[in-house]
C-alpha cells in the first residue's frame, strides 16, 4: 500500500509528470461540465414549462433521450460512433473535435447533466407557490424580469437539494472518462492494478479519493443550503 | 439490416435485461435489509447499515465494480491457493449481478427507509392491538402502503440500474454494449450500432416507465390528489 502510495501518489493527485492526471482531471471535468449543463439547462427549463409546445417538445425529447439512454452508450456514440463517419473525418473542426478525448467526454457530460439538471429546475419552477407568481403578477412584474427577479431565484433555492445529488452523480460519471483515454483517477488506478496486481489497494484508493470529494461536495452544498435555503427550514424548539 | 448480427445483438438484449432483473431483485432484497436495520434501533444494525450506504452511495458505481469484480477474484484465488485446490474463477455474469445488487441496494434502502416513515405510527400500532404479528403488520398493513410512497423512488432506482448495466460491458460481459461494439467492429458501421445500443436502451426505459405509471394508478387507488 505504501509502495503504490509512493509510485502512484503524485500521478493519482494531479500528474505523472508529462500531463495533468488524476484528481486534477477528475475536478477539471466535473467543473466544465456542470457549469456548462447549468449554464444550457437554465434557458431550456424555462422552455420546459413553457404552455407553447413549439417550445416544450423539442426540449421533452432532448431530456427523454439523454435521460433514457446510459451515458457510457452516448460517450461511445460521440466517441467511437461519430468518428467514424467519413464526413466528419473531412471538415477539419468536426475531425479536431471528435478525435480528442477529453472534449467528446465533455461533450457527453454536459449535454448529459444539462438533461437532468433542466427537468430538476422545470420541476421546481413547477412546484412555486402559485401566490408567489400571482403576487408578482400584481406589482406589475412580467415576462423575462418575473423571471428574473422572482420565479428563478426562488426555483433555484428549491431545487439546490436535488441539484446537489445530481453534481455527486456527476463526479461518478467523470469515472467513464478513462473509456475515451482520459488520465482521470480511475485511469491512474487501472494503471497502478495492471502494474502491480494489487487491485484492492489500486481501486481501493481511487474510491477512498472519490469518496472525500463526495465528502466535500456535501458540505459545500449544505453551506450553501445554509447560505439560501435558510427561510425553508424546519422550525426547531429550543 | 444490422448486417448480419441481429441475433448478436438480440442476445445482448437478453443478457442486459436479465442482468438488471437479477440485479434489481438483489438490491430490493438489500434494500429491505437495510431500511429494517436503520430502523431497528439497534445500534451495531444502525451503524452497520449507515456505513453501507454511505460508503456505496459516495463512491462511483464504476469504482466499486472494478473493485468488487477484480478484488474478488483476487482474494478467491488466495482461498483456493490456502486450501490447495484448484482455481476457481468468478463468472463475469454473477459478479456483475452481486456487484450491481450491492450498489443499488444501498439506494434502495434510502428509498425505503423514507416510505416506512411516511406511513402513520399510528396504523401499526392498530394493528399490535388487534393481535397481529410482526409479519402480518409488515404485509398486511405497512407494505402495501408504503409502496405507494416508495414507488417513484423505486422506478427511478431501477431506471439507473437498468443504465448502470451498460458498465459491465467494461469488465468483460457479451451484454448489449459489448455485443453492438464489436458489430461495429466487424462491420465498421460503428455510429449505427452504437445508436443500435441507444435505441435498445430507450425501448426498455420507454416499456417500464409503462409499467410503473400502470403500478402508480394500482397502488394509488382509493388516493385523492389536491386539485390545483
Amino acid at each position: 500500500m505504501i509502495e503504490l502510495m509512493q509510485e502512484y501518489g503524485k500521478a493519482f493527485l494531479w500528474s505523472d509528470g508529462y500531463h495533468f492526471t488524476g484528481v486534477a482531471v477528475t475536478l477539471w471535468l466535473l467543473v466544465i461540465s456542470v457549469v456548462a449543463g447549468f449554464c444550457l439547462a437554465l434557458p431550456l427549463a424555462v422552455a420546459r414549462v413553457s404552455r407553447r409546445k413549439a417550445c416544450w417538445l423539442p426540449v421533452w425529447c432532448f431530456s427523454y433521450l439523454f435521460r433514457g439512454t446510459p451515458l457510457y452508450v452516448q460517450l461511445l456514440v460521440f466517441y467511437s460512433g461519430v468518428y467514424s463517419l467519413s464526413w466528419v473525418r473531412e471538415v477539419d473542426f468536426l475531425n479536431w473535435f471528435f478525435r480528442s478525448g477529453y472534449l467528446c467526454t465533455l461533450l457527453a457530460l454536459t449535454l448529459n447533466t444539462c438533461a437532468y439538471s433542466l427537468e430538476i429546475f422545470a420541476g421546481a419552477i413547477r412546484d412555486l407557490a402559485h401566490g408567489e407568481v400571482e403576487a408578482a403578477r400584481a406589482y406589475g412584474f412580467s415576462g423575462w424580469r418575473l423571471y428574473r427577479h422572482i420565479i428563478l431565484p426562488a426555483a433555484l433555492r428549491r431545487a439546490l437539494p436535488a441539484y446537489s445529488n445530481e453534481v455527486i452523480l456527476m463526479l461518478h460519471a467523470t469515472s467513464l472518462a478513462f473509456t475515451a483515454t482520459v488520465p482521470d483517477i480511475l485511469k491512474v488506478a487501472r494503471d497502478a492494478n495492471a502494474a502491480t496486481y494489487q487491485p484492492f489497494y489500486s481501486f481501493g484508493l481511487a474510491a477512498l479519493i472519490y469518496l472525500l470529494i463526495s465528502f466535500g461536495l456535501v458540505a459545500l452544498f449544505r453551506l450553501a443550503e445554509q447560505r439560501w435555503l435558510v427561510h425553508l427550514k424546519p422550525i426547531t424548539h429550543h | 439490416m444490422l448486417y448480419g448480427y441481429e441475433k448478436v445483438v438480440w442476445q445482448g438484449a437478453l443478457v442486459t435485461l436479465q442482468l438488471a432483473l437479477l440485479a434489481v431483485m438483489v438490491s430490493v432484497l438489500l434494500g429491505l435489509l437495510g431500511a429494517s436495520a436503520k430502523m431497528s434501533g439497534r445500534r451495531s444494525l444502525v451503524a452497520l447499515a449507515q456505513v453501507y450506504t454511505t460508503l456505496v452511495r459516495g463512491i462511483p458505481d464504476l469504482v466499486l465494480m472494478l473493485l468488487i469484480f477484480f478484488g474478488l477474484q483476487i482474494a478467491v484465488n488466495q482461498l483456493t491457493e490456502w486450501l490447495g485446490v484448484s482455481q476457481l474463477d468468478i463468472d463475469p455474469f454473477v459478479a456483475g449481478v452481486l456487484t450491481i445488487g450491492f450498489i443499488y441496494g444501498a439506494y434502495f434502502a434510502e428509498t425505503f427507509r423514507g416510505a416506512f416513515m411516511a406511513i402513520p405510527k399510528g396504523q401499526a400500532e392498530a394493528g399490535l392491538a388487534y393481535g397481529f404479528s410482526a409479519w402480518q403488520i409488515f404485509h398486511i398493513i405497512t407494505f402495501p402502503q408504503m409502496m405507494r410512497f416508495a414507488l417513484p423512488g423505486i422506478a427511478n432506482n431501477w431506471l439507473v440500474t437498468l443504465k448502470a448495466t451498460a458498465l459491465v460491458s467494461i469488465i468483460g460481459l457479451a451484454d448489449v454494449v459489448k455485443a453492438t461494439q464489436n458489430a461495429g467492429k466487424g462491420t465498421f458501421h460503428f455510429f449505427l450500432f452504437t445508436l443500435v445500443a441507444a435505441a435498445i436502451y430507450l425501448l426498455f426505459t420507454t416499456l417500464s416507465n409503462l409499467v410503473f405509471y400502470w403500478l402508480a394508478r394500482r397502488y394509488g387507488a382509493g388516493v385523492r390528489e389536491a386539485q390545483l
